[in-house]
């Protein structure tokens, strides 16, 4: 028998989370195809299709200009770049992590007949929310440009926020998709969590306004940190602090392998509700 | 250790326990409220018991057993779908499920789409579907609409860019549920003819079928399979026959008995 003939061995002596990252990667292909399956059927779907995920942000960025601008005693200069620089990520972060209990539904379809890992599932809905924030890139620039802001050389630090939010998202998108796919209800509750969660991260306001007894409660918010490595060289101009991206690094690290070690613990007892 | 390293599968001692369904509980809230009180446990149905098994690579073996016999679940550990609850399952080669065709299709993708989609959940490369498209479509008889969503196919047409998808490979093991042929008789004969060159090129072979008939044609060996147990193991004809005189000495039983094993 040829010496890379592929084993399957429920005994399998390597440790899960090694062995589901190998069985993630080996179906690679699969997340790919997965992802292009979600973003050709969103923009097939509607003429609008690539317009609407421009658009919205926009439309989302209008109202909270309108309220904030009132509402606010020291107005923030350019509210609408400062307002998007953030929600980019949020957007992404929030669009993303929803998806994969979405996704549940699916993969319990099709896992249920063939072999292939969950957490394709988690990677193809990380990477078509990628595709959508690069997207919504295009109103962001047009933004930038129409109010009169600069596009900075700090922009070149956008790949690196780009990698520490894509992991952070990962991360916390393991963790929903694995108790989704056991509870019904998770989809719910995780909706419910993304509100206030919004409003306890520095989005549509500035830290400093934030009164000083519930301050911590933004100290404490990685989402805090990691708005910020996108917002300070798109909005700010220049990069952000160490201590910024150092609390950002490490959440995004906490966060994937807190969220793959749970995934690979949990996924198989849990997937088999079916 | 695993008793025979040159099977191509190999099950020692496996069980497979499902949670009976109305015990379910499928929310976080019910889990934590029943955690908290302390009562978790939950009815189980035994589907496989203690079933321990050796096939060769080359061997084509045939499946037979009344509903709820265990058959599907032999299949799914095997497929690696499901864990067995206890004992331990080993595939050596590329393994190939034929059960249900046209997994992950969309109607919005095209033909070509859906076929590389299907692929990659196989397992295999997009560069690799690309290089199979041809044949794929000239199998299936469907190259102008290659390109088309596949919502615009008649529902023969799916079937047969699926079947044409799910079989244009060359693994090792394959896992096959009967009634696999699809389409109009003529199409049929075609699936038919494929199935069969899998057989010549002596591919590890797992029939599920209620066709005795299919089984005896197709299969070197057969297994029949009742209550989770392996009840006979041998040759096809042999174990074919055995089953059938039970089936028909049962239902003589119950009800008046029809003409074949079906």
């Amino acid at each position: 028998m040829a010496a890379d003939t592929p084993v399957y061995d429920s005994a399998r002596r390597g440790p899960r989370f090694v062995e589901e990252a190998r069985d993630l990667w080996r179906y690679r292909h699969f997340v790919v195809e997965l992802a292009l399956r979600d973003i050709k059927i969103r923009y097939k779907r509607s003429v609008l299709g690539v317009a609407w995920t421009m658009l919205n942000p926009l439309m989302t960025m209008l109202v909270f200009t309108l309220v904030f601008s009132t509402f606010q005693r020291q107005p923030i200069s350019n509210f609408p770049v400062y307002f998007l620089a953030a929600s980019l990520f949020w957007t992404f972060f929030a669009q993303a992590t929803s998806h994969t209990a979405t996704l549940t539904t699916d993969a319990v379809e099709i896992t249920r007949r063939i072999y292939v890992p969950r957490s394709a599932f988690v990677a193809g809905s990380v990477l078509v929310g990628l595709v959508n924030l690069l997207l919504s890139l295009v109103p962001f620039v047009l933004i930038v440009v129409v109010t009169g802001w600069r596009i900075r050389p700090s922009w070149l630090f956008l790949p690196v926020a780009l990698v520490a939010g894509t992991l952070f998202t990962a991360g916390v998108g393991l963790f929903v998709f694995t108790l989704a796919s056991r509870f019904v209800d998770v989809r719910d509750m995780y909706q419910v969590l993304l509100t206030p969660w919004f409003f306890v991260t520095p989005i549509v306001y500035e830290p400093a306004i934030v009164p000083e007894r519930w301050r911590w409660v933004v100290r404490y918010n990685p989402m805090t940190y990691l708005v910020e490595i996108f917002r300070a060289p798109l909005y700010d101009g220049w990069l952000p602090g160490p201590k910024t991206l150092l609390f950002a690094a490490a959440a995004a690290v906490v966060a994937l392998a807190a969220g793959w070690l749970f995934y690979a613990a949990k996924i198989e007892s849990y997937g088999l509700r079916s | 250790m695993a008793s025979a390293p040159d099977a191509a599968i190999e099950l020692v001692g496996v069980t497979v326990r499902y949670r009976i369904a109305s015990e379910a509980i499928d929310t976080l809230k019910e889990y934590a409220i029943r955690k908290l009180r302390g009562r978790l446990d939950h009815g189980q149905l035994l589907a496989l018991r203690d079933v321990s098994l050796v096939i060769r690579p080359g061997e084509r073996v045939g499946i037979v057993g009344p509903n709820g016999a265990g058959k599907s679940s032999l299949f799914r550990i095997i497929a690696r779908v499901r864990p067995p609850s206890a004992g331990r399952v080993v595939v050596r080669g590329t393994l190939a499920p034929l059960l249900e065709l046209g997994l992950g299709f969309h109607g919005e993708l095209t033909g070509r789409e859906n076929a590389i989609l299907h692929g990659t959940l196989m397992g295999r490369s997009r560069r690799e579907m690309l290089d199979r498209m041809e044949r794929i479509a000239a199998f299936a008889e469907l190259e102008p609409f290659l390109d088309t969503p596949i919502r615009n196919y008649s529902t023969g047409m799916v079937a047969r860019l699926a079947f044409a998808a799910a079989t244009d490979i060359d693994p090792d093991i394959l896992l096959v549920d009967e009634a696999l042929a699809v389409g109009d008789e003529r199409f049929r004969a075609k699936c038919h003819e494929r199935m069969a060159g899998f057989r010549e090129r002596r591919k590890t072979f797992l029939l599920v079928s209620h066709l005795l008939d299919e089984v005896r044609e197709t299969c070197t060996r057969a297994l029949w399979l009742s209550e989770g147990r392996i009840v006979r193991d041998g040759a096809a004809g042999e174990v074919c026959d055995a089953y059938q005189a039970w089936a028909h000495e049962t239902r003589d039983g119950a009800a008046p008995a029809g003409e074949d094993g079906s």
